[in-house]
């Protein structure tokens, strides 16, 4: 009998490292060993029991079995079945623990065996090597790949401009000190948790001859900027400014920009990350001129979120009268969002939620049927609701938990709407399938919506006319102080918020 | 019951950090807020059933019996008999994990306990924060980092 032990620390939340490991038959989405896998049967993938059967790259075919799995103790053990090597009576098991001290993860991954004495050394290297340690780097590579994603995350590197045009307030001052203005602004030094946001003086200097300067009146806090202070996204090199959502007014701007003056009221949701400021200099490209009628608060609590609605509603899928249509995560930021605009386009909103306090907060809002999803299965609801027709499409944020029963739900011809992926990756899925109904499924990606002034401007038009007619509307948001964007992020992290967060800088 | 855990990385082998966590009798030379440190009726330090009797730098007296060392899982429980602190059946466990990855060390620091319920939240912090997580950074900079 052999032992392997193989344990690392993983950069990230232990939620989002488990999300990972704990579905059985996810692992050839991330580890470079494995071409193909699936659950034989119907199993769930995670009833214990269930058998994955996979092929590696170099050919060979492996079937295991889940032998136990704890979402208590984030612990999974499985067995071998068959294998194309003599791992005899192989069972393994993983398990992650939260490290406290920077929100990390310590994942544990072992094993006991009995090899042939002859192939003893090469049997426990390729465990060791080319399963835990290629797992472990294919995780990290998943994560920050992760990072690379949807609406709730990040946008497409095209609209990200180089690093060297240092729009953000950078910790290292440039050179023309002697036009330098300060400006405080919240500065993460180095990749970690909320006590990495530490407010800062710098120098700003004056706007480049392509950008312009803006002091900030109201600042959005959103859950992409805790990926880019844990490191989870790279849109943030330390040491630099997190936050991409903010209102303000322009106070310079330089010799080559046309259309914008000082004094104009304007907004943004964009990268380049920067606006945790009072002040900041950056390309006037894709900011929004702001209407006397929106607030800045407004702007800065809902821009994001309203754009993201607006071509989910229209581009993604045009919502029409009559339309049956199902919202997942209904009383989150883009949900409630979501819900109001559907009705006002005609359209029967079936809303799912995870509580009795958000069903509430849903049915207010305007949905037609509110579906707690932790007590009822909402596919058979849904199907209940719509006398066995279905919804003719499903916005679904939630991933992993929710995917299935979205398929499920909906109607022939129906269209599935994958926007995020709260819950985890959604898995594999056989297109094939799909035929029964002829479903159509879509992934959209924010920035392929707003990447140019075009794109941007006739959601921004959009969404700030169905403001003004009182279509939706931008719940008020929670106010921190700029110095306390530290209590907004463990805020929000803890789940302890409704609605949108700002931070609002010291007059 | 009341829960209080916390976790940290410490860069260096577990071996290494173990031989200064296991003396029961060694808070003081690694714990910054710890004074002096005796063991009770001339027991010693690893004897299953002694008690540790140590001062703490604001004049605190804490009274600790250990429950149970184990030099296989790198493991070390005990029991508060008596404290400055209004906390019941007060028992924490500190472990040590090897990171094969850097060979370094995780270091867990758990406890479970009773207290009144408007000094709950206060215990955690003073606990987890004032405690646990301040002699574990103390570790982390004694080994460099």
């Amino acid at each position: 009998m052999v032992r392997v032990c193989q344990s690392t620390i993983i950069d990230a939340p232990i939620d989002e490292v488990w999300a990972i490991l704990r579905d059985f038959n996810g692992h050839d989405r991330w580890h470079p060993a494995i071409a193909f896998s699936e659950i034989e049967g119907s199993e769930p993938v995670d009833a214990v029991g269930s058998v994955r059967h996979f092929r590696l790259n170099d050919g060979g075919e492996l079937r295991e079995q889940l032998l136990a799995l704890s979402d208590k103790d984030r612990r999974l053990s499985y067995c071998l079945l068959e294998a194309p090597l003599p791992l005899m009576g192989y069972v393994a098991s993983l398990r992650l623990k939260p490290v406290t001290d920077g929100d990390a993860t310590f994942w544990e991954w072992r094993s006991e065996f009995n090899p042939p004495a002859h192939r003893r050394d090469e049997l426990v290297k390729l465990v060791t090597e080319g399963i835990y340690q290629a797992g472990f780097a294919a995780v990290r590579a998943l994560l920050r790949r992760n990072a690379g994603a949807p609406l709730e995350a990040r946008s497409s590197p095209a609209i990200v401009p180089p690093a060297s045009s240092a729009s953000a307030p950078l910790v290292t001052s440039r050179a023309a000190a002697s036009h330098a203005e300060t400006t405080h602004a919240i500065v993460v030094e180095r990749y970690g948790g909320p006590e990495e946001l530490q407010l800062r003086d710098f120098a700003l200097p004056l706007p480049a001859p392509d950008e312009v300067r803006i002091r900030h009146t109201v600042i959005g806090v959103n859950f992409i900027d805790v990926y880019c202070r844990t490191g989870f996204f790279d849109l943030l090199q330390p040491p630099g400014v997190p936050g991409m959502e903010a209102a303000g007014v322009i106070e310079a701007v330089g010799p080559a920009v046309s259309g914008f003056s000082i004094g104009d009221r304007v907004a943004y949701a964009c990268p380049p990350v920067g606006a945790y400021s009072e002040r900041r200099n950056m390309a006037p490209e894709l900011l929004v001129r702001l209407s006397d009628d929106i607030s800045d608060e407004t702007a800065a609590a809902g821009l994001l979120k309203g754009v993201a609605a607006s071509f989910l509603l229209h581009d993604v899928h045009a919502v029409k009268t009559g339309d049956i249509v199902l919202i997942h995560a209904a009383a989150g930021g883009i949900g409630q969002l979501l819900v109001q605009w559907a009705r006002h386009l005609g359209a029967t909103v079936i809303a799912t939620v995870s509580s009795d306090d958000k069903a509430r907060i849903v049915e207010r809002l305007g949905a037609h049927h509110v579906i707690v999803y932790s007590r009822d299965n909402f596919a058979e609801a849904v199907m209940r609701l719509t006398g066995g027709r279905g919804a003719n499409v499903a916005y679904d944020a939630v991933g992993n938990d929710t995917f299935a029963g979205s398929l499920a739900a909906l109607a022939v011809r129906g269209h599935l709407v994958s926007f995020g992926q709260a819950s985890g990756p959604v898995g594999n899925w056989d297109i094939g399938r799909f035929a029964s109904k002829s479903i159509t499924v879509s992934r959209p990606n924010y920035a392929h919506y707003t990447d140019t002034s075009e794109k941007l401007g006739t959601h921004v038009t959009r969404f700030f006319q169905a403001l003004r007619q009182g279509v939706i509307r931008v719940e008020t948001p929670t106010h921190y102080d700029l110095a306390d964007a530290a209590r907004a992020h463990r805020d929000l992290e803890d789940r302890r918020t409704t609605g949108a967060l700002v931070l609002v800088p010291r007059a | 019951m009341t829960k209080v855990y916390v976790s940290s990385v410490i860069p260096a082998p577990a071996a290494e950090v173990w031989k200064i966590v296991r003396n029961f009798n060694g808070l003081a030379g690694w714990a910054p807020f710890v004074a002096e440190s005796r063991i009770e009726q001339n027991a010693q330090a690893d004897q299953i059933g002694c008690i540790r009797n140590f001062t703490l730098k604001d004049g605190g007296r804490i009274r600790e019996r250990l429950l149970a060392l184990s030099d296989y899982d790198l493991s070390c429980s005990y029991a508060i008999l008596e404290s400055p602190m209004a906390v019941e059946n007060y028992v924490a466990t500190l472990s040590l994990t090897p990171i094969t990855d850097g060979n370094l060390t995780l270091a867990e620091w758990q406890a479970e306990f009773d207290c009144a319920d408007d000094r709950e939240a206060a215990l955690m912090q003073q606990i987890g924060n004032g405690v646990f997580q301040t002699a574990f950074t103390a570790l982390k900079h004694r080994f460099g980092r």
